[in-house]
């Protein structure tokens, strides 16, 4: 976990973009697909997407490794829309209130491909962009207050740590005889427990963490920053290939005639 | 390297200098006088509670506001408890440390919280930057810093979260170069290392002070480790509203030798002082019985490691194509036999990252092997099956007991002596033994604070006392003594014989030679880890790797 917050080893091409070049290329794709509720944009955003893994430097293995809650969420919500949205068209299956007809289907099966058209390019931003830079881009070209920005990505390092203490406290208190067994009601006071005691080490870590961000002349109102976040002429490629995915799924829906603005649909 | 130059040791005065903590009744420091010379280098001793790590902090200026700080001082009687308080003077080449951002830079005890940023050379970059130096003169000293702490091998991108414990003591000293700091704030920094680790510190700190000159203070329990690059000590006590906060004030051989029965009397480690501690009853032929033990035999065989392959990660599962089968861990270290006797010691030692915490952890039914077994036999078992990982909390606990190296990860209350009763209370037996504890343990007089506001030394010797409160036959101690002043180590190493001649299995992780000395038995070492990178990340979390096993 904490490794992954790296980008060792991964030299795609589009690590070498600007962060915030990818994070508005993402965000354009999401605004066109959140418009509608077809499935022609979101299948044709989906392919565009699933074609630039390896520009990320992903493969499908990795997809699923990184963004398998995503994905089980997706077919999950798609499966639901599929049983639960009033019929129309021949009825496939029916079993009482659960029933699939052809209209269902196509609702539910549109609804899992907007889902993964809209989480994947979030998965693809993350893999092939280092937290570090992302904060850079963000103080320097967003202007966000670098306090903040670099705060955040401090105790994002944290985070993982805490992952670690996690597993070495839940080992502690059993070694003390607080077990994860029992009814639900012990099990939950252990828990919370434990929670707690996650709490008071993060807590302790925060603070020394701060001390040492302060002694290290964190805080103050200037500051220089040794890794220029620069934007390059790749990153006018990377927002035109976000336009262009965007585009490319209007278009397409708006001629097979499905495109269905979710604000101006059944009025 | 030209830019060296220009770094200008810091003067340290401080005139009738005092702290008390926001909610506080006493002070910290009260009374300090004291002044530092440029680029002298100063190691400052004092039992706990001398407010040694308060003036470090205040040195660094990161100790917070103050209420008194500019008010009338002759008001002070009137302060609000509530505000942190300063009374007197203490400076910094003339100003007060909080106005001269970058003058000195600290390092803190625990190496995790040392490390701001995931790539080496960004985190040594940091305080640079926040000092607004321009960038291009930022990389230079990034790379000579990196070069003078040893670090100068690895790649700027290396992730820092994969260095030891002491190349990250290191890496902040590099971070702290790079500030060109006139002092250096060095508070406990070898405390958690390895004694590998804290010689690398203790030498990058050496090489670094002959090269720039800055003004240095230390503070550490082990002057050994720090009297060859001192020129003074200095020996702080407790906070009085009449005694000066400085006791004695030398060159280290002249106050080593004025004031080494009052050190040792604090628990400070003087050179080639040994804590007298119990010998061993059995200690000339171990194995033979050592003491009359209740229900067991010395030397009884209690649990076995068998072929042990041992991890702290679990399995993982493999993704759809694979049918989500576990996939193991690749094991920190495999092959691991061993035995554990009643009454009898058992040290594990080995180099940092041979797994030798790991091993304890699944020999103490707390980690799942990765492959081998661990059992236990029908001595220790009494009915729980042979596999310890599969016993339930409350029957390992009165069979198994761990010690981890963090204390306050084990404790589940919030007075001390509900701390210790908790496991007899599960267990519906044992309250009876609390109390002896309490007495053997000298906790007596803390049986209602919270164990969190308990000292170092206070929360080891509780912890220790809290597992044996379920009378387990086994007792596991992950480095024991790690960070512990002189006395601690003596209480706590005659203890642990004690209960060895009383026939309860030991078994210890440790780095302590001393210490294991005093346990006796057998050592079993380690070999480092093989086949892996020395800038290894760690195995099965490198994506390559998950895709061709």
């Amino acid at each position: 976990m904490r490794q992954e917050l790296t980008l060792r080893g991964n030299h795609a091409p589009l690590t070498r973009a600007n962060p915030l070049a990818k994070f508005a290329a993402v965000m354009l794709i999401t605004m066109v697909l959140a418009l509608s509720i077809d499935w022609v944009s979101a299948s044709v955003a989906l392919a565009f997407e699933l074609a630039l893994l390896p520009l990320a430097g992903l493969t499908l293995g990795l997809l699923w490794q990184r963004g398998w809650p995503l994905i089980l969420a997706a077919a999950l919500g798609g499966w639901s829309t599929t049983i639960l949205a009033p019929d129309s068209g021949a009825i496939l299956l029916d079993a009482r209130i659960w029933s699939i007809s052809e209209g269902s289907l196509e609702l539910g099966l549109g609804f899992m491909i907007r889902g993964l058209a809209i989480a994947l390019p979030a998965v693809l931003l993350m893999s092939c962009t280092d937290p570090t830079d992302l904060a850079d881009a963000l103080a320097q070209k967003a202007k966000l207050p670098h306090r903040f920005v670099l705060g955040t990505l401090a105790a994002m390092r944290l985070v993982g740590l805490m992952a670690e203490e996690w597993q070495t406290i839940g080992m502690a208190r059993r070694a003390r005889g607080v077990g994860s067994h029992g009814n639900p009601l012990q099990r939950l006071r252990a828990t919370l427990g434990q929670s707690f005691g996650l709490l008071v080490q993060a807590v302790r870590r925060a603070s020394r963490l701060a001390v040492t961000m302060e002694a290290r002349g964190f805080g103050g109102a200037h500051r220089t920053w040794a890794r220029k976040s620069v934007f390059s002429g790749f990153d006018a490629w990377v927002l035109l290939g976000g336009l262009l995915i965007a585009g490319a799924a209007v278009a397409s829906a708006l001629a097979a005639g499905t495109w269905n603005m979710v604000f101006l649909a059944r009025q | 390297m030209t830019s060296s130059d220009t770094v200008r040791p810091a003067t340290i005065t401080a005139r009738g200098w005092g702290w008390r903590h926001a909610g506080r009744s006493r002070p910290a420091v009260s009374g300090l006088d004291l002044d530092i010379r440029p680029g002298e280098r100063v190691l400052l001793l004092g039992p706990s509670g001398a407010g040694k790590s308060t003036l470090l902090h205040a040195l660094a200026g990161v100790l917070g506001d103050s209420s008194a700080g500019g008010a009338d001082p002759a008001s002070g009687a009137a302060a609000d408890p509530e505000d942190a308080d300063e009374t007197g003077s203490l400076l910094i080449d003339g100003a007060p440390p909080r106005s001269r951002r970058g003058r000195a830079g600290l390092m803190q005890q625990d190496p995790e919280t040392q490390v701001v940023l995931s790539r080496l050379g960004d985190d040594v970059a940091f305080g640079a930057e926040n000092l607004s130096v321009p960038p291009a003169d930022i990389w230079s000293r990034v790379a000579e810093a990196l070069d003078d702490v040893g670090l100068g091998g690895l790649p700027l991108d290396h992730p820092t979260s994969s260095l030891s414990g002491g190349q990250k003591q290191r890496l902040a000293l590099a971070g702290i170069l790079a500030m060109r700091p006139g002092l250096v704030l060095l508070d406990e920094p070898t405390a958690n290392l390895d004694p590998a680790g804290v010689l690398e510190v203790r030498d990058a700190v050496g090489r670094c002070l002959a090269k720039t000159g800055a003004t240095l203070v230390v503070v550490e329990h082990r002057v050994s480790v720090w009297k060859d690059l001192v020129d003074r000590i200095v020996v702080l006590q407790p906070g009085s509203a009449t005694d000066s906060a400085v006791l004695i004030d030398g060159p280290p051989d002249q106050v080593l030798a004025q004031a080494r029965d009052m050190l040792t009397a604090a628990g400070v480690w003087v050179p080639g002082y040994v804590p007298q501690t119990r010998a061993r009853a059995g200690a000339r032929d171990a194995g033979a019985s050592g003491g009359t033990a209740p229900g067991t035999t010395a030397g009884l065989l209690l649990l076995a490691a068998e072929d042990l392959a041992v991890s702290r990660e679990r399995p993982r599962r493999a993704g759809l194509r694979r049918g989500f089968r576990p996939i193991p861990p690749e094991p920190v270290q495999s092959g691991i036999t061993a035995q554990v006797r009643a009454g009898e010691a058992l040290t594990i030692t080995g180099p940092n990252g041979s797994g030798k915490s790991t091993f304890a952890l699944t020999l103490a039914g707390l980690l799942a092997p990765v492959s081998g077994k661990v059992s236990a036999t029908v001595e220790l078992s009494a009915g729980a099956g042979i596999d310890p990982y599969r016993w339930k909390a409350q029957q390992l606990i009165a069979r198994i007991g761990t010690v981890f190296q963090e204390p306050e990860h084990q404790f589940v209350t919030g007075r001390v002596l509900d701390e210790l009763m908790f496991g007899p209370r599960h267990l519906g037996r044992g309250e009876e033994r609390v109390d002896e504890l309490l007495e053997r343990l000298r906790l007596t007089d803390l049986v209602d604070a919270n164990p969190y506001t308990l000292s170092g030394g206070e929360k080891r010797r509780l912890s220790v006392a809290t597992v044996l409160a379920a009378h387990p036959q086994v007792l596991v101690l992950d480095e024991p003594t790690f960070g512990q002043d002189a006395n601690t180590w003596a209480e706590l190493a005659s203890f642990l014989s004690e209960l060895l001649d009383d026939g309860t299995a030991v078994v210890s992780v440790t780095h302590d030679a001393e210490f294991s000395q005093v346990l006796g038995g057998t050592e079993l070492s380690l070999r480092a880890p093989e086949h892996r990178e020395p800038q290894g990340l760690e195995p099965g979390r490198e994506p390559g790797k998950v895709a061709a096993p």
